[in-house]
């Protein structure tokens, strides 16, 4: 038991750095994502080329490349950034096409009447966009949206191999330290990032049970 | 070229401003990319002032003639997909009786499984994986499958959770009607078609699978990613940049491979409902209910709709 408090005072710094990766890279993603989802569904044929090779390349490499790819390669192009930035770099970028992906399945569970119908009356692409399909796919996105955003979560475990003192890495230490309750510190550990989760997880399941009543 | 509902045919005007944007977009592109080469291959100096060669300059690159290195490259990517396959096995035998467990007729058998499903499905794989690794003291190889076959089996059980759930009623009750005990409508009625229906979801979750066992880097398997730091340790640092490209090589190829094999079984096995209608006849009033496809793909909505 007194592991457990000797190891509070690093845990709750390792579960507030990953709270800070999970906002501010969740929030870059969204807006990264959002760009991306839009160049996909554009009229410019080579924006929809860009979005998808980005996509497709992102969402095949393994989380721990993309990150390698930031501590590595980032500083020969020029950046003399540390670790907690580039990792939120990595984060974002690795995060993005995920976000795209959920918005793009958002855009394609609106009715394709809706669509024909806003076009019919005469509409452009950007008023059919953003009068009829848009609002009604925002409240359909928020359900697998919170979803990659929980995979975040888990994701920034990954930052904690480069150097950010998140909380997996607190958790290494601690294990290491801590050598005869390694069960116990470890649990810990896996409640405070369900603390963070199941939360979510409860969220999404709340909001996707109203949205199938409103339909 | 594809069309969508969302916008007309381009006429010539915006078919010219269109392909101004692409020639420039290209050319953004393009330019970034050999900036980025340049960089890399401009020799640096280091703190010390010693000036280090570029990152395409031969001293960096000799080690591609090396046999060694592609044995251990080769060795890296069969130790990936033997754990990936392994785990995904198990992955999808765990999913099998996560779903099982949910849908069983006793609550004290589904709120058991509940529990366990949400907290195996909200802790990371990383930390799932060094658990089984220092509590079970199994060996790096097994704490790697087993650390991912729960996790991903804990997500395709929840999948065939919701296939089961979408289900018509009448499938159970014709299962009961004709005699069947639970477990038998559940395992000879409802599961096979949840199955179909939920695999392409079960498959890109076995790509996700395959890209995590680079996870197994924290506890020291020799798979794709330990290779590139192997093989750092052996050659030396001035190879990392040579090493991780040829890494993000393979990654890229056999994912790719694998998002392609799993998107085509996807296409040719799965629902046939969720397909974007193209070779079904328009009915009057019945589209409002099908799903849309913008335009993304060939095979979408778009090339059907115009």
């Amino acid at each position: 038991m007194d592991a457990l408090i000797d190891v509070t005072p690093a845990y709750l710094a390792g579960f507030l750095m990953t709270l800070q990766l999970l906002v501010i890279s969740g929030a870059a993603a969204f807006v990264v994502g959002v760009l991306v989802a839009t160049m996909r569904i554009s009229p410019v044929p080579s924006l929809r080329v860009f979005a998808t090779v980005y996509t497709e390349i992102l969402r095949n490499v393994p989380l721990l490349l993309v990150l390698m790819f930031c501590a590595l390669v980032l500083p020969i192009l020029g950046s003399d950034l540390d670790y907690y930035p580039l990792a939120l770099i990595g984060l974002t970028a690795y995060t993005s096409p995920f976000v795209a992906e959920a918005i793009r399945s958002g855009f394609n569970g609106v009715p394709v009447g809706q669509a024909e119908a806003a076009r019919s009356i005469g509409m452009g692409f950007t008023q059919t966009v953003t009068l009829v399909v848009l609002p009604q796919a925002a409240r359909m996105v928020v359900p697998p949206l919170i979803n990659v955003f929980i995979a975040l979560t888990k994701n920034t475990s990954v930052a904690g191999i480069f150097f950010v003192n998140e909380l997996f890495k607190q958790t290494d230490a601690a294990t290491r330290d801590n050598p005869g309750s390694v069960i116990l510190v470890l649990i810990y550990a896996a409640v405070l990032y369900l603390v963070i989760t199941v939360p979510l997880g409860l969220i999404a399941g709340a909001i996707e049970k109203r949205v199938v009543v409103a339909r | 070229m594809s069309l969508s509902v969302l916008y007309d045919a381009p006429g010539p005007r915006t078919k010219r401003w269109s392909l101004i944007a692409s020639t420039v977009g290209v050319i953004l592109i393009v330019a970034f990319f050999v900036w980025m080469y340049l960089t890399l291959a401009a020799p640096r100096v280091n703190a010390n002032g010693a000036e280090l060669p570029g990152m395409f300059d031969p001293s960096r690159w000799d080690i591609v003639a090396n046999g060694d290195l592609w044995l251990s490259f080769g060795l890296g990517t069969l130790a990936t997909l033997q754990m990936a396959a392994a785990a995904a096995i198990l992955a999808i035998a765990i999913g099998i009786l996560f779903s099982f467990g949910r849908s069983s007729q006793f609550a004290w058998v589904r709120a058991i499984t509940g529990v366990v499903l949400e907290f195996v499905r909200g802790i990371p794989v990383l930390l799932m994986i060094f658990f089984v690794f220092l509590v079970f003291t199994a060996g790096s190889y097994w704490s790697g499958v087993i650390g991912l076959a729960l996790y991903n089996g804990a997500i395709i059980g929840e999948a065939l959770r919701a296939g089961v759930k979408s289900l018509p009623r009448g499938q159970r009750e014709a299962g009961f009607s004709i005699g069947l005990s639970p477990v038998r409508t559940w395992a000879l009625i409802e599961f096979p078609q949840a199955f179909r229906q939920m695999l392409p979801i079960i498959l890109a979750q076995l790509v996700v699978l395959l890209k995590d066992t680079s996870l197994a880097f924290i506890v020291s398997y020799p798979e794709l990613s330990r290779t590139i730091s192997n093989n750092r340790n052996f050659f030396g640092s001035r190879y990392m940049f040579t090493l991780f490209v040829i890494g993000l090589a393979i990654y890229l190829v056999l994912n790719l491979t694998m998002s392609w094999i799993a998107r085509f079984a996807a296409r040719r096995s799965g629902p046939r409902f969720g397909r974007a209608l193209p070779n079904t006849p328009k009915q009057p009033g019945a589209d409002g209910t099908r799903a849309i496809t913008l335009p993304t793909r060939k095979d979408g909505l778009a090339d059907a709709l115009h």
